[in-house]
């Protein structure tokens, strides 16, 4: 697809990102104040590699997804993608071609009355991609071969997939315009283990062949251990503590960390750590 | 023997026909066990919960057949207004979703309460007993929670709250429905601790229906998996994880994914679980199987194969069968959960 580039290339970039939300007062149009629900984030994300942002809800994890999207406005600080400042202003139809999404919930993500040609082709049409229609489904067609669906599916609706078949749908939505970086905001958690399994193996080599960057956004441990390459733990709005998932997991400074870790439910019965034995 | 379920049948009436979400369950509880049914979504373990209290929804699900004993009494000779007496006094049920399971318009107080007086208790009493429990439930300002409505609360305080009111009458058996499945880890940390300590204190036995193997590891001492309305494997929990026998048990370990599962691609179960309207024949596991031969998909596994003191619903472990492997096919394969139980350690 692509041609490789140097790994140490820097993908995506948050400097400082700041999201406040103005507080309703008493009059109206003056805000009576200002809450702070992501405070001063900054990572980098090398090319081709897959940074986990953790935390528990209303950490601000996905805020920061969305706000590198472009889809909420950044109240202050910067985000670059492939260096370029992307803070602010419209973004060109190239630049959103680039960076994709895959949002949690595939049954709230998938429009219902479009069929899966539709879903799929919709971005390309948008982007321009493939001369005509007859091109453009056959790229969809590849696509379905690409996430492990049948060339059938896509005359279907999506209420006539389950929640795994569906969540390839919207990964191969993301990928049907090309992109470069994906957002991945808890992709696996409204999917059984079995079906995880084949999600977490498909992105992984989705990755691996087309040299994607991805953003995790998830409060699932096991799942960052085993597909991240770095980690960022977030509470309340800040990164509390950084590192590869070895030292997170094997060494965390924080006690934030330290709690998170340890509430994970350990899979040896054994070994409890959850509960007075 | 606390509790007994044999072959409980709980079908629903569809447009495609009769949906047998549960299709010959059979498990027991003893006085204080723990007890997990998991299983995936669909596999009917939220129905048989349903069904222990006849919850299940009326018209179109029923109660095909089966007995369900407790204390030696079978539950399903009582009618509805009889089941009244049971609910919330010796059997009680705390469900996933604590926002929908409380009333939004009553406060914490009148919740807990209700509950002792639909039991006959006074109002003085019930006051007394609710303080107590929430107090018990590490609610840490009890008295100003009894006025506080359900909103006022975090998802954890909340379930605190559902906790408190299952256990007001003191039962001897807690129903509990994926309890921390919408909390945050640390939260479901506390609340599975705290389910733990109130059964060690009361000696209540606990029915937890869950997805998360984790969990089972923690808290349970028996379980049983569930497939496609049926029961696959019973095991004590320490036998379950070190040697899993079913192979869709086998399957649900080696998907999980562990840091020592890096850079492999981990085991998925291809295919979907059958229609409930229409299972297959043979095993329903058959189409989704990598040891399935002929056999499987004509003849019906049963649930104690000869030769086992576990019983795994599985043609593999029945002598009985033809085309059955001398040896176990993956005697040859490396374990699906010694790598996992590793992880765990470290």
């Amino acid at each position: 697809m692509r041609t490789q580039t140097d790994d140490s290339t820097i993908m995506v970039s948050a400097k400082n990102l700041v999201k406040q939300y103005p507080i309703r007062g008493v009059l109206p149009f003056v805000s009576a104040g200002a809450k702070t629900v992501v405070e001063g984030v900054s990572f980098d994300i090398p090319r081709g590699k897959t940074l986990a942002l953790v935390g528990e809800s209303g950490s601000g994890k996905s805020t920061v997804g969305l706000m590198l999207l472009g889809l909420l406005p950044i109240t202050s600080g910067q985000a670059y993608f492939k260096g370029k400042d992307v803070t602010t202003g419209n973004r060109s139809p190239e630049l959103r071609r680039q960076m994709q999404v895959v949002f949690q919930d595939p049954y709230a993500s998938l429009n219902a009355r479009m069929t899966v040609r539709e879903i799929i082709t919709e971005g390309m049409m948008i982007h321009r991609i493939g001369a005509d229609e007859q091109e453009r489904v056959e790229r969809a067609t590849q696509l379905m071969g690409q996430v492990g669906l049948p060339p059938t599916a896509l005359d279907r609706y999506p209420h006539e997939f389950s929640g795994g078949q569906r969540q390839r749908i919207a990964i191969a939505r993301a990928l049907s315009v090309g992109p470069e970086f994906i957002v991945l905001d808890e992709p696996t958690s409204a999917l059984d283990v079995s079906v995880q399994s084949q999600v977490l193996n498909l992105l992984r080599r989705l990755q691996r062949e087309n040299g994607l960057t991805f953003l995790f956004i998830t409060h699932n441990l096991a799942v960052v251990e085993y597909l991240a390459d770095e980690v960022c733990v977030m509470e309340k709005g800040k990164i509390v503590e950084r590192g590869t998932v070895d030292q997170i997991f094997d060494t965390p400074q924080q006690e934030y960390t330290r709690k998170l870790l340890g509430s994970i439910p350990s899979l040896d019965p054994d070994a409890r750590r959850l509960v007075p034995v | 023997m606390l509790l007994q379920v044999e072959n409980l049948k709980t079908y629903f009436h569809t447009p495609r026909g009769i949906a047998k979400a549960v299709d010959g369950v059979s498990f027991s509880v003893e006085k204080g066990e723990t007890r997990a049914i998991v299983g995936e979504s669909g596999c009917g373990k939220s129905i048989t919960a349903l069904s222990l209290l006849q919850l299940v929804p009326e018209p179109a699900g029923y109660i095909e057949s089966g007995r369900i004993l407790f204390e030696g009494k079978d539950l399903l000779d009582r009618t509805w207004e009889q089941m009244r007496e049971v609910r919330g006094d010796d059997i009680s049920m705390i469900f996933q979703e604590p926002m929908t399971s409380l009333n939004p318009v009553y406060t914490v107080g009148w919740q807990i309460e209700e509950t002792m007086r639909a039991h006959g208790k006074n109002a003085a009493t019930a006051r007394a007993r609710a303080l107590e429990l929430l107090d018990r439930v590490g609610i840490k300002d009890p008295s100003g929670a009894l006025r506080q409505y359900p909103h006022e609360l975090s998802g954890g305080m909340r379930q605190r709250v559902m906790i408190s009111i299952a256990l007001a009458n003191r039962p001897k058996l807690l129903v509990a429905d994926e309890p921390t499945t919408a909390l945050d880890v640390t939260v479901q940390a506390q609340i599975l601790a705290l389910i733990r300590e109130l059964q060690k204190e009361t000696g209540m036995a606990v029915l937890l229906i869950t997805h998360d193997l984790g969990i089972v590891a923690e808290v349970a001492d028996t379980v049983s998996v569930m497939y496609a309305g049926q029961v696959v494997e019973d095991a004590p929990t320490r036998e379950l994880f070190k040697n899993p026998r079913h192979p869709y048990t086998r399957g649900l370990f080696a998907s999980l994914p562990a840091r020592n599962r890096r850079g492999q691609d981990l085991a998925t179960l291809e295919g979907v679980v059958p229609d409930s309207a229409a299972w297959p024949k043979g095993c329903r596991f058959a189409d989704r199987c990598k040891y399935a031969w002929e056999s499987c998909h004509t003849i019906a596994p049963t649930f104690h194969p000869n030769g086992s003191d576990r019983p795994v619903r599985c043609h593999l472990y029945d002598p009985n069968i033809s085309g059955r492997p001398s040896r176990l096919p993956w005697l040859t394969e490396l374990p699906v959960t010694a790598d996992l139980v590793e992880a765990a350690k470290l």
